[in-house]
């Protein structure tokens, strides 16, 4: 291995890069495109949401019980009915996304110190807004200061229940994302899947680009080793890559608000490692394609399935076994472990060790593939 | 150190059923120009990209500068400058650019490179266009950049297949006499081409037709042999012999 060779390769790669102008915006400007697009567009953020009540009680005390669901960003009284069956109208007509049921004898239990039954129903036809709304609903009752048994249900299908003793807070606390807001959880997700799907677009093309343009066979009469051109052609990429981490990093932080509870510097390094595994993948897709549309095609091939896979939409937990090992070959998979551990969780490097260790095997192992599947020939 | 720069033997190279190379057998002395003629589609680029360890052999060896083409040939690479067919710089960088990256891929020190590039941009006449992107040079221009590439290591062997192929008059002039300055510094040169002027200055040529070896010698040797006044005239009577006779006719009323 010469580095004087290495370098000359990635120094040809910068000035090339340098001179292709709309790739290199390309490569800088989608990461940021796709972070702004996807973050707002995997939202699922449950904001006021509409509620109708049914105040049998209509007094004091259901009325600060129906301000506090009014006061939470999660719920806005858009309707207040006297009957049941305008409730179940307004929610079944879509107008409504759930319901406030408070009994006539609400205040008068309360002052007994017995259990009045408050029901909560949710349009359960989006259950991770339904789960949503029955959780804070639960919580906003609870910071109220009921401490009584209450039933809470979904009227399709959704229930509930809650038989604590009176005078007992459920400590029902939601570690990590207190509040909740999908984007904590979707973001650092989304800057994985996104830094995935760019480095390995940027590196896809880089090998089978010489070939189509009929600058393969030259190199390939020069001394140049397999190792020495992949490497070489990464180095550029690494820097792009980081460049692009950057950016999708700030973005996260400063425009959605999300911040990094745990080491900054750490996170940096383990998205190196991260990127170089990306980016050999995407050299080695480079190397065993003919063309760029088979290389293009190949990149699909390769993300589609990752985005699932990698537990970026779903926990991998609820997965079949076979997906999950499925899973367990993405690297993507690893990363989103890191990201969203030291992003949300402030986790340290002895949390990571095996996502770390597993990362650097893919690199190395994948590296060793492309300069071994790299035919120093045409034919 | 042996006689000859290429000994071939029985070199075979099949693409399916189509065998573009028949059990060749060559031999190019060194310090010498070889030239290769024959129509389109004959064998000769596939010959030399053989020989350059661009494509693998079918059947049969060959030995290039005293090494294996299968098994050395990296030890080939280090020692021959190769000029393919189509054009094969980058034309994206300057014509500096180009020529500091193969100088950096063959591992020439600053010094050396520096060096050699002001000596390869005199013999080449490319002072003045360092600066300019490949990409906006002529034909006759890229030629130089790319023999000026292909020279930068100093190698002992130059192939070159039609290296003037689509270039103008002038042009086509200085190259030939980079070659043969070339040859007179020791270099042994593969060359194929079409014109019949250029070939007539080479010191040995060889016919090839589908693939196959038809004759073999100096210029002068063939033409004495085959009883004609020009190579011109040697090429046509040997396509003539295997084509047969309504071939000849139809390319003379061509000519006339
Ligand atoms: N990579 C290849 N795949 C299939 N056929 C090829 C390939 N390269 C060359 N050929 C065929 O081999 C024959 C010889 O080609 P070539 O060596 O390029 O001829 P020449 O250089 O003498 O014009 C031609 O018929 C050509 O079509
Ligand atoms: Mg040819």
């Amino acid at each position: 291995m010469s580095l004087k060779r290495l370098l000359s390769i990635t120094r040809k790669e910068f000035v090339q890069i340098k001179r292709d102008k709309p790739s290199l915006v390309m490569a800088l400007v989608v990461p940021v495109v796709m972070l702004l697009l996807f973050g707002y567009a995997v939202n699922t953020d449950v904001e006021n949401s509409a509620m109708v009540v049914l105040d049998m009680a209509a007094n004091q005390q259901s009325r600060e019980l129906v301000d506090s669901f009014n006061n939470s960003n999660y719920f806005q009284v858009t309707d207040y009915v006297t009957e049941y069956r305008q409730l179940k109208y307004l929610i079944d007509d879509g107008k409504a996304k759930c319901g406030l049921i408070i009994p006539s004898d609400y205040a008068a239990l309360l002052k007994r110190g017995g259990k009045p039954a408050v029901q909560l129903i949710i349009d359960g036809s989006d259950p991770t807004v339904a789960r949503t709304l029955v959780s804070t609903g639960n919580l906003i009752v609870k910071h109220k200061g009921l401490q009584h048994a209450l039933q809470v249900y979904g009227g399709l299908g959704l229930s509930f229940s809650d038989k604590n003793s009176p005078g007992i807070e459920l400590s029902s606390r939601v570690w990590y994302n207190p509040n909740m807001e999908s984007e904590k959880f979707n973001i650092p997700g989304l800057m994985g899947l996104i830094m995935q799907n760019i480095t390995i677009m940027l590196t896809a093309f880089a090998m089978v680009r010489e070939r189509e343009r009929g600058t393969m066979e030259q190199l390939i009469v020069t001394p140049v080793r397999p190792l020495e051109l992949i490497i070489g052609k990464l180095i550029p990429y690494v820097i792009i890559g980081s460049f692009d981490f950057l950016l999708v990093l700030t973005l996260g932080v400063y425009w959605f608000g999300v911040p990094i509870q745990g080491d900054l510097i750490l996170l940096l390094q383990l998205a190196a490692i991260f990127l170089i595994c990306a980016l050999a993948i995407g050299m080695l897709i480079s190397t065993v394609s003919k063309t760029q549309l088979q290389a293009m095609q190949m990149t699909v091939v390769f993300i589609l399935p990752s985005v699932l896979l990698s537990g970026f939409i779903f926990p991998r937990e609820t997965m079949p076994k076979v997906i999950q090992l499925l899973g367990t070959l993405v690297p993507l998979t690893y990363f989103l472990e890191i990201l969203r551990g030291i992003v949300l969780k402030g986790i340290g490097m002895q949390h990571l060790k095996s996502e770390v260790i597993i990362l650097s095997v893919f690199t190395v192992a994948v590296v060793a593939l492309a300069s071994l599947r790299f035919k120093k020939r045409l034919d | 150190m042996r006689e000859s720069a290429i000994v071939t033997r029985d070199l075979t190279k099949k693409f399916g059923s189509l065998i573009a190379v028949n059990n060749l057998n060559l031999e190019v002395p060194r310090g010498k120009i070889f030239g290769i003629l024959g129509p389109n589609g004959c064998g000769k680029s596939t010959t030399m990209r053989m020989l350059c360890g661009v494509i693998r052999p079918t059947s049969g060896t060959g030995e290039v500068l005293g090494y294996d083409i299968m098994k050395d040939s990296e030890a080939i690479k280090q020692n021959t400058g190769y000029m393919s067919q189509k054009f094969s710089l980058y034309q994206d960088l300057t014509v500096e650019e180009n020529m500091q990256f193969y100088a950096g891929i063959y591992s020439l020190s600053n010094k050396e490179a520096r060096k050699r590039m002001e000596k390869l941009k005199e013999m080449t006449n490319l002072r003045g266009k360092e600066r300019a992107l490949v990409s906006s040079l002529s034909g006759g221009w890229k030629q130089r950049v790319a023999l000026a590439c292909a020279l930068i290591h100093n190698p002992k062997l130059l192939v070159l297949d039609e290296p003037t192929a689509g270039v103008d008059p002038v042009s086509r002039r200085i190259f030939w006499k980079i070659i043969h300055r070339l040859a007179d510094e020791g270099v042994t040169v593969l060359v194929t081409t079409h014109y019949m002027d250029e070939a007539e200055t080479c010191h040995n040529t060889a016919f090839l037709f589908s693939g196959r070896l038809l004759a073999y010698g100096s210029p002068n040797h063939l033409i004495k042999e085959l009883k004609v006044s020009t190579l011109e005239e040697a090429f046509l009577s040997l396509v003539q012999r295997e084509t047969g006779e309504e071939v000849e006719i139809s390319f003379k009323s061509f000519l006339n």
